[in-house]
């Protein structure tokens, strides 16, 4: 017997954005949005980061052009046959904390995980006018059905955590930190939150 | 004396760590279900749905249920009576290894040192405690870091009393905010030593969720500091609401006159466990 009474009301209800991002689009989207997200992203957790360190630190160009892109702290699991992926939920963002002003110096508009950045992410993030967004953690099976194509681009000795490229259709996030500072998270601690 | 051949532990080991990865247990989906219908914010309510489609979708396509399958934590119950013809630590870390593989899970494991892979999600964590009888209970616990990084553990003056108990893992709750996946089943050792506080914190997390411990002083204490989470306002996810956590199972056991030993195993909502008795 299903457990289910109906779909969340939320997922009817999400503002939609496509990637990588247009012009201005990161610009309009603020704290506590429920965003709805499709197109192309690429997807990186700590050993992805920690080989694009090595490979900036040596002059080497990355394997993929992050400018304009969102960047998915994911490890998935393997994909059985017939399946594109395995769960594919997000991880911990702040392991990623001490790489991500380097990137977003690339052009990288948007990270995308869960739990809050750190004091020196969200100055770089403001700075760079980027964006934070939170998927939802332990969700994994059902996110996966929201990835229509996932292949891997680069790093894949690495198992989960290689960098791979996903397109997703209606993959649904909240913005926790917009170009203007906030952050949502605190904004519900401080019951700021709408 | 009943004799046991390896590979019945092997294959019985296998069995629950697929199905552990894929098929949540009544007792969580339970959890979740009183959560959603008592939660008071209808973002969380709407996550809390969110977080039952999941559990369906994982079991009926047996994908899992989060990408991150854990670092197996084995709690072995082996009888007194029961003699395993071979190694039984061996066939525990073959049926891991075969689940993870056949089972299509997340292998996570590897060096400290060099960070490499050790490509089978071996080796599980195992813990064997001698029983009374004739029998292998197998409990296996898939613990996932996003939680188990967010826990601690304090040595507290006893001066610190029950208050200096409940202010800890209260603060550590608050701390870790949304990064361990809330709603959450907190676990807390309490007393014995170092290690084996840790261990008794853990070993909560293997109770039926929401179960109060026997002892009626324990029991109050669980109650107090779930309301005490609650009432912070954290909430699924760290996007509000009164559900931050589902449960709190206290574990004690006595303690040397000077020490008063807290340690705190904070468990995420995708809690998955499954048990065999052989």
């Amino acid at each position: 017997m299903s457990l289910l009474r109906c779909k969340p009301v939320f997922l009817d209800d999400l503002k939609e954005v496509r990637l990588p991002f247009e012009e201005g689009v990161p610009e309009s989207l603020h704290a506590g949005d429920l965003v709805s997200l499709s197109g192309i992203l690429y997807t990186g957790r700590d050993q992805t980061h920690r080989r694009m360190m090595d490979l900036l630190d040596s002059g080497k160009p990355l394997p993929v052009d992050l400018a304009g892109h969102l960047l998915y702290y994911v490890g998935p699991s393997p994909a059985r046959p017939g399946q594109v992926i395995g769960a594919a939920g997000p991880t911990t963002s702040y392991r990623m904390d001490t790489y991500t002003p380097r990137l977003l110096e690339l052009g990288l508009k948007a990270t995308m995980g869960k739990g809050a950045r750190s004091q020196v992410v969200q100055e770089a993030m403001q700075k760079q006018k980027c964006i934070y967004l939170a998927a939802f953690g332990g969700a994994g099976a059902y996110l996966s059905r929201c990835i229509t194509k996932a292949e891997i681009v680069a790093f894949e000795d690495a198992g989960p955590e290689a960098l791979y490229k996903f397109t997703v259709e209606g993959f649904p996030a909240v913005v926790i930190n917009d170009v203007h500072g906030r952050d949502y998270y605190e904004m519900v601690r401080e019951g700021r939150s709408t | 004396m009943r004799y046991i051949e390896p590979a019945i532990i092997t294959e019985a080991v296998k069995k629950i760590t697929i199905s552990a990865g894929c098929d949540l247990e009544p007792d969580i989906l339970e959890g979740l279900l009183k959560a959603r219908d008592r939660e008071t914010s209808p973002l969380a309510k709407n996550i809390l749905e969110l977080f039952l489609i999941n559990a369906d979708v994982a079991s009926r396509e047996k994908i899992p249920v989060c990408q991150d399958t854990g670092v197996a934590v084995v709690f072995v119950e082996l009888g007194r009576d029961v003699h395993v013809n071979g190694d039984l630590n061996e066939a525990v870390q073959l049926g891991i290894l075969e689940g993870y593989e056949e089972g299509y899970l997340r292998k996570s494991v590897c060096d400290p040192i060099t960070r490499v892979n050790t490509g089978t999600n071996t080796p599980a964590v195992i813990h064997i405690e001698f029983v009374p009888g004739e029998e292998i209970k197998i409990f296996m616990l898939p613990k996932g870091c996003g939680s188990e990084n967010m826990s601690g553990l304090t040595m507290l003056p006893p001066s610190a009393g029950l208050q200096g108990m409940v202010d800890f893992v209260v603060s550590l709750v608050v701390v870790a905010g949304p990064n361990p996946c809330p709603p959450l089943l907190i676990g807390v050792g309490m007393g014995g030593t170092f290690e084996k506080a840790a261990l008794l914190a853990k070993k909560a997390l293997t109770r039926s969720l929401g179960t109060p411990n026997s002892r009626q002083d324990v029991a109050g204490l669980e109650e107090e500091i779930l309301q005490k989470i609650n009432d912070k306002g954290c909430g699924v996810q760290g996007l509000g609401g009164i559900n931050t956590a589902l449960a709190v199972h206290v574990e004690v056991f006595p303690s040397h006159i000077a020490s008063l030993p807290v340690a705190v195993n904070i468990q995420c909502h995708a809690h998955r466990h499954k048990e065999v008795v052989i």
